[in-house]
């Protein structure tokens, strides 16, 4: 008799709902917020150490594509996930901001390793304290350089934001007074 | 944009474009930015903005004590950090005189010559990237998750490593260090012929690369060329060989050079110094072997910081302990400069002391940044995409081209 | 190479740049293993241009070069280190040259040495030396818009507009 090995990869599973035959009834915003959080493509916006860590995390044995990344997107107009990965200087942050003011909502950012959320080490002249000066954060990955487990469970975390986010959220008062005290339009 | 053809007369009119290439760049491995003027496909001329990532390490320099600048080292080339902390603690040792017993000396050469394999892995397989070739990145990377492995076993980080005190190392290798360096001395030269088998004499892979951004030696010697760059043009300039530091100078290695200077040769020497680095390694476990055991730091109480036990118990200890952590250790006043082998080329120190527990002066000479001058001149009149293929094989590091 | 090999070049050298330049070598020692010399400003360039074109000497490669500010000896403060190397035999020397922070002009040796472009660039953004007849000279590393030379002495490391790290906790 063979024995056939249970395959230990599962799907995600469909939200709650009535079911019947030929059709599945369910919230609109479980449904949207499983389809975003599954199939988030970053952008990688590497810049130092912190970018190799993320090669690495991308790589087979960390691999980021499960969780749905497989497709980093260097273009922002057709990525979701801003991922901002090692120092900002002072001279970079004009160019951070406009890629992120190009990526089309809905968009995250994470900001990976300690120099991009707080500047890290490098207290000095030339570089930015933190990214959350210029640009609003949804998560932030401390470590100098985070484990690539570190980096999973970050984009897990973005994934968490994802499913749970109402659909009505980005054309909220409350969002748009929190891009309005960064100066986004 | 073309002006009416008169039947008799043919005259276009020509504009050049201009194509900003980063900083920002899919293919551009870092942020630096080139602004190129264009003829359609080829290249007229390049400017290059670097600068994007500058941290001001010669700075903070000036502010942390010497034990603490280690951290600023592993910030430069850090694909291959262990070779930059291994650098400023010589240059420290050569300002304080301190004598490294052979045993310590050899350990460091392992550690060295791991990290440049690790160096040359990246190198080599984002060259393949840059043609089309994912596979041979996926494969050749894994090997690179077992250096971390040993990397992590030895210090406890995988990639800015901090690695090794002034005066020795932190802690001797533990078995299950000397275990990993076996296992990955017996997987290793499989995988990497199974990556020279996917690229080095593929078709596609040679005619893409061959005469790609090409350098002679004379051009490259006046831009400052040092490390793989230099020897894929023909010179055959190595710090170990040249200037041998840490017992270098007892192992028996090829530095293997290239004719033509072009992006297959550049390739082809940094395989080849992969295979020379595995049979580094093998001479130093051979050499260890012989010297006696359990000594992992020179002899310097001022300067290696004691042993916890000891420094609970006994009275000296706890007074060098102090004076180390607090800087009050007495530290000659005087200039020195030391260069190592990085991975990118001759990767030089230079320490003015005045006696204080920070340096007064720290310059680092980082390879990147000197040869980059020379990436505007060997993409002149080539392709895009030999300006890229060019720029990857150059092995450009953000954090060594800025500082 | 062994002590006596760079005593010997230390003395080579020595004699050779007082032989033609007499008095303008203000000093020539060895700090470690590299043998140092201090040249007097105005004639940087024709002693660099000598050692270059030296047959015997032949100081083909410049490694480096750096500023120096040494802000307490007045009339001197600013200062620019050179490292030439001579390959094939393995000869390396270091020359060292200053000038007043009033005046900080030297002249440049890119006509030499195409490495020293982007070197003397890095040592005006630093420090704000000029360096006469450079082609290119702006600032490389830091932004264009900066107004002052970070490295001297007389500037803080840290980022001036940091509130949340306190003064004295933090012994800046």
């Amino acid at each position: 008799m063979s024995t056939i090995q249970k395959s230990k990869i599962e799907i995600v599973k469909a939200p709650e709902g009535i079911e019947g035959p030929g059709f599945f009834a369910t919230r609109i915003d479980k449904v949207v917020g499983m389809a975003r959080a599954n199939s988030l493509w970053p952008l990688p916006f590497a810049t130092s150490c912190c970018g190799i860590e993320f090669m690495a995390t991308m790589a087979s044995t960390y691999d980021l594509s499960r969780f749905g990344s497989e497709r980093l997107s260097f273009s922002p107009r057709q990525a979701d996930l801003l991922m901002v990965m090692g120092t900002i200087s002072k001279k970079m942050a004009p160019v951070l901001r406009q890629v992120y003011e190009q990526m089309a909502e809905p968009k995250w950012v994470l900001s990976m390793g300690a120099c991009a959320s707080s500047g890290g080490v490098f207290d000095t002249y030339s570089v930015l304290q933190g990214i959350d000066r210029i640009i609003p954060v949804d998560v932030y990955i401390p470590g100098c350089p985070p484990r690539p487990e570190q980096v999973l469970e970050g984009i897990m975390h973005i994934q968490e934001l994802a499913k749970s986010e109402s659909i009505r959220r980005r054309d909220s008062e409350e969002y748009k007074n929190m891009l309005a005290k960064y100066n986004i339009e | 944009m073309a002006k009416e053809t008169n039947k008799n007369t043919d005259i276009i009119e020509k504009e050049y474009t201009t194509l900003n290439l980063g900083p920002t760049h899919p293919a551009t491995h870092g942020i630096f930015q080139n602004v190129l003027k264009m003829d359609g496909e080829i290249i007229i001329e390049g400017e290059s903005t670097v600068g994007y990532i500058h941290r001001a390490f010669e700075k903070l320099a000036e502010r942390k004590p010497y034990y603490q600048t280690t951290i600023l080292t592993d910030r430069l080339n850090y694909c291959s950090s262990p070779i930059n902390n291994m650098g400023w603690h010589m240059t420290v040792e050569k300002l304080l005189n301190i004598e490294i017993p052979k045993r310590v000396q050899y350990l460091r050469v392992i550690i060295m010559e791991l990290s440049r394999i690790a160096d040359h892995i990246i190198c080599n397989s984002v060259i393949g990237v840059d043609t089309g070739a994912m596979t041979g990145f996926l494969y050749i990377f894994q090997q690179r998750e077992s250096i971390y492995d040993i990397f992590e076993e030895l210090c406890g980080a995988r990639l800015t490593t901090n690695i090794g005190r002034i005066g020795g190392l932190e802690r001797d290798f533990s078995p299950k260090a000397w275990a990993l360096i076996d296992k990955f001395l017996n997987e290793f030269p499989d995988k990497l012929k199974e990556f020279e088998n996917l690229l080095m004499r593929n078709r596609i892979f040679m005619d893409r690369t061959i005469n790609c951004g090409p350098i002679s030696a004379e051009r490259a010697l006046e831009y400052g060329f040092t490390g793989p760059n230099l020897r894929a043009a023909g010179v055959d300039y190595d710090v170990r060989v040249m200037n041998p530091y840490c017992s270098y100078e007892e192992f028996d290695f090829i530095v293997p050079v290239g004719t033509q200077g072009d992006t297959y040769d550049r390739f082809m020497v940094r395989q080849e110094e992969m295979w020379q680095s595995v049979s580094i390694i093998k001479q130093a476990i051979e050499k260890v072997k012989k010297e006696p055991a359990g000594v992992y730091h020179a002899d310097v109480p001022e300067f290696f910081l004691p042993p916890k036990e000891e420094v609970y118990n006994n009275m000296e200890a706890l007074i060098y302990h102090f004076k180390i952590v607090m800087g009050e250790t007495e530290i000659p006043v005087g200039e020195v400069y030391h260069c190592v082998e990085g991975g990118n080329g001759e990767l030089g120190y230079y320490l003015i002391s005045d006696g204080g527990r920070a340096p007064y002066r720290m310059h680092i000479r980082r390879p990147c940044f000197i040869y980059y001058q020379a990436y505007t001149e060997m993409i002149k009149g080539t392709f895009l995409s030999d300006a890229i293929l060019t720029m990857s094989s150059m092995n450009v590091i953000a954090g060594e081209l800025d500082a | 190479m062994t002590k006596k090999k760079k005593m010997d070049l230390l003395d080579n050298v020595n004699e050779k740049l007082k032989a033609k330049f007499g008095d303008g070598i203000l000093s020539a020692e060895m700090h470690y293993d590299f043998p140092v010399f201090t040249i007097r400003r105005d004639i940087i360039h024709d002693v660099i241009k000598f050692l270059k074109e030296d047959e015997e000497l032949a100081f083909g490669f410049l490694t480096t070069m750096c500023g120096l500010h040494y802000p307490d000896n007045k009339g001197q403060e600013l200062g620019v280190m050179y490292q030439l190397h001579n390959m094939p035999k393995n000869y390396r020397i270091r020359l060292k040259t200053f000038f007043p922070v009033s005046d900080p002009h030297i002249p440049t040796v890119t006509d030499l040495y195409a490495t020293a472009n982007w070197m003397e660039r890095q040592e005006y953004d630093f420090f704000g030396i000029i360096f006469k007849g450079h082609p290119n000279l702006k600032r490389i590393l830091n932004m264009d818009e900066m107004t002052y030379h970070p490295m001297r002495k007389e500037y803080p490391v840290e980022d001036g507009t940091r509130e949340d790290k306190d003064d004295k906790m933090f012994g800046r």
